[in-house]
């Protein structure tokens, strides 16, 4: 299994799209190894012969009738954008 | 006047008024806003409050409906059209729900005013409702300490008598343990029991709507308004729902009521005055007539573990949707993208759901998905098949909500797997998807000078506070738990009524909430 020490936070921050200030890097890496230590205890189960649970009371192939209905108009759907305009949300710039 | 003043009323007594038309419901909400302003400036239980349009529904509503007339409050984050949803965090503090959840259109089917949103923990994360962005929600039993969390602001104000009844959410035990920490009634509903369409996503295999309550007569009631199939769920069973209220309609005997008594939730570390109260309640169970039958759940003592990683990594998963686009904060002048998510989730979470988010993001990612989130997958069976096999001899199993009862503000927030270790006794429900319930079994006596049974860092007793009265001594609330089987929530009502009907916990008011006629 993997090793506590192993986590490195300030490259996950990178993943998760999460700027973290140092110091909050330096305590989320004290107390997450912390976390990580004790959840060690996982390790002393057999999992060997179980399949991962995925549901309590597993539901499979949901579908719905492919009817129209009315949802949102343009405007609600905008209506706690950061930035709109023309109907529009505005994003930053993607492409250079 | 001779009856009790209408907000200290518990829901279905309330409803026998406005049936009988001896108030209205414009009066019960005027009564009501008179006592959230009167007592909340000190509980801090509510986020907002939209009276206008409550009271523009109160002109119209049916009484005779079943919950008709009747305020419910509802944790902030679940979309009640109209008014703020924003989870008591940064990120969302300018969104306005432009729909009703499901939960929501249902109560409002059933005659439901909701007026207000209430204070959690920042997307439910926390069990102290710390965690808020916003403000802290104190306990009315005692107002420096917490009232539980996450759903610890509806859990306060219907102690308080400022509400009648609220929706809170439970992905951990996050309406049970506020539910025992302030002396009230909160229902975890099987998964799949209750629409999530429209709630905030924090765990999404573990996430359920559920109502707190003043009695649990009243927790069957908006149990019957909210359960049921929505196509708008992919998750929410097709089963059919029973009217929890009339099935609470008994003798009170439990006679033929096998219930389990799991060695492994009798842990160190459990408060004395909570192991003792739950002794007596078992023992109360067995006057009743019930059986009690020693059962084994091995693999407790992994839940924790297993739900911090399965919840941190659903939470990564559904909280990358706060990224500044659509709605929700966005950083001012991006340079690029990057920085654009980067700086707008920086600025718009709290350091918890930070925490969560690189923990899930961590468990998911290359090279240790096998090792923490697949296994924790794998253990998290094993504890399903424990209740699976528990359940083949008992019909609902007995413990402690919480191993505490209520904490002092400030007292866990330093180390986050201390306050993880609170939902010891409740999370493991959540990740096996059945049922419970917690309700109010008796009181711990405290010296506030020694916080739970700590002493205080100074050693001094600390001064409760002009708010939570003269006495340093104070009474907090202890959580009877009772967990059912998938769809048995009728079981585990009619047992908890029947405890309930049989004891007087449910009476006790804190002081702060005392109304004079």
């Amino acid at each position: 299994m993997a090793d506590p020490s192993d986590l490195d936070v300030a490259y996950v921050a990178k993943l998760a799209r999460l700027n973290l200030t140092g110091e909050e890097t330096r305590l989320f890496q004290k107390q997450l190894s912390d976390v990580l230590k004790y959840a060690a205890k996982l390790r002393e189960v057999d999992v060997s012969r179980v399949e991962a649970a995925a549901h309590a009371i597993p539901v499979f192939n949901v579908f719905r009738e492919d009817e129209p209905r009315d949802w949102f108009t343009a405007e609600q759907a905008l209506s706690n954008a950061p930035r709109k305009a023309n109907n529009l949300f505005i994003v930053t710039k993607v492409v250079e | 006047m001779s009856r009790p003043a209408l907000p200290a009323l518990n829901i279905a007594d309330l409803q026998s008024l406005l049936r009988r038309r001896e108030v209205s419901p414009r009066e019960v909400l005027d009564a009501l806003q008179a006592r959230i302003e009167d007592i909340d400036p000190k509980v801090e239980a509510y986020l907002s409050i939209d009276f206008e349009a409550a009271a523009r529904e109160a002109e119209k509503v049916d009484v005779d409906l079943p919950l008709g007339g009747v305020p419910i409050a509802i944790k902030d984050i679940i979309n009640v059209a109209g008014q703020p949803c924003t989870c008591a965090s940064k990120i969302l503090r300018n969104y306005r729900a432009p729909y009703d959840a499901t939960v929501i259109r249902k109560l409002r089917a059933a005659g439901a005013i909701p007026f207000g949103k209430t204070n959690m923990d920042e997307f439910a994360m926390g069990s102290s409702t710390e965690n808020s962005s916003v403000k802290l929600t104190r306990n009315p039993w005692d107002l420096s300490r917490v009232p539980g969390g996450s759903s610890g602001g509806s859990a306060a104000a219907v102690a308080a008598d400022a509400a009648f009844g609220g929706l809170g959410t439970d992905t951990g035990g996050s309406i049970r343990q506020p539910a025992a920490l302030s002396g009230i009634v909160g229902v975890k509903p099987t998964y799949g029991r209750v629409s999530r369409f429209g709630v905030v996503a924090f765990a999404s295999s573990l996430d359920q709507v559920g109502p707190l309550t003043k009695t649990v007569r009243d927790a069957a009631l908006i149990m019957t308004a909210i359960a049921g199939y929505d196509p708008q769920d992919s998750t929410s069973l097709n089963e059919p729902v029973a009217d929890y209220v009339a099935m609470l309609n008994g003798n009170g005997n439990l006679k033929g009521v096998r219930l389990g008594l799991p060695k492994e939730y009798m842990v160190e570390g459990i408060d004395p005055q909570v192991k003792a109260a739950v002794d007596a309640a078992v023992k109360q169970l067995q006057s009743l007539g019930a059986e009690i039958i020693d059962v084994s759940l091995p693999h407790t003592d992994y839940g924790i573990a297993v739900y911090y990683f399965l919840a941190t990594a659903e939470a990564s998963a559904n909280l990358a949707r706060f990224d500044g686009v659509r709605y929700g904060h966005r950083a001012e002048n991006p340079k690029d993208l990057l920085d654009h998510y980067g700086r707008t989730r920086e600025e718009g979470f709290g350091a918890e759901v930070k925490r969560r988010i690189i923990l899930g993001t961590y468990v998911l990612s290359s090279g240790y998905y096998d090792a923490y989130y697949l296994r924790a997958q794998k253990v998290r069976e094993l504890i399903r098949q424990d209740f699976a096999k528990a359940f083949e001899k008992v019909d609902a199993i007995v413990s402690p909500t919480s191993p505490v009862p209520a904490f002092k503000l400030g007292e866990r927030t330093a180390d986050p797997l201390q306050m993880y270790l609170a939902d010891i006794f409740t999370n493991t429900g959540n990740l096996a998807g059945i049922c419970g319930i917690s309700l109010p079994c008796g009181f711990a006596k405290i010296d506030n000078g020694v916080g739970g049974s700590r002493a205080t860092k100074t050693g001094r007793p600390e001064r409760v506070g002009e708010l939570g009265g003269k006495s340093i001594n104070v009474q907090l609330p202890i959580g009877l738990q009772l967990l059912g089987k998938a769809l048995d929530e009728a079981r585990i009502l009619q047992i908890a009524h029947a405890y309930e009907q049989s004891t007087d916990w449910h009476k006790a008011r804190p002081p702060l909430a005392k109304i004079e006629n």
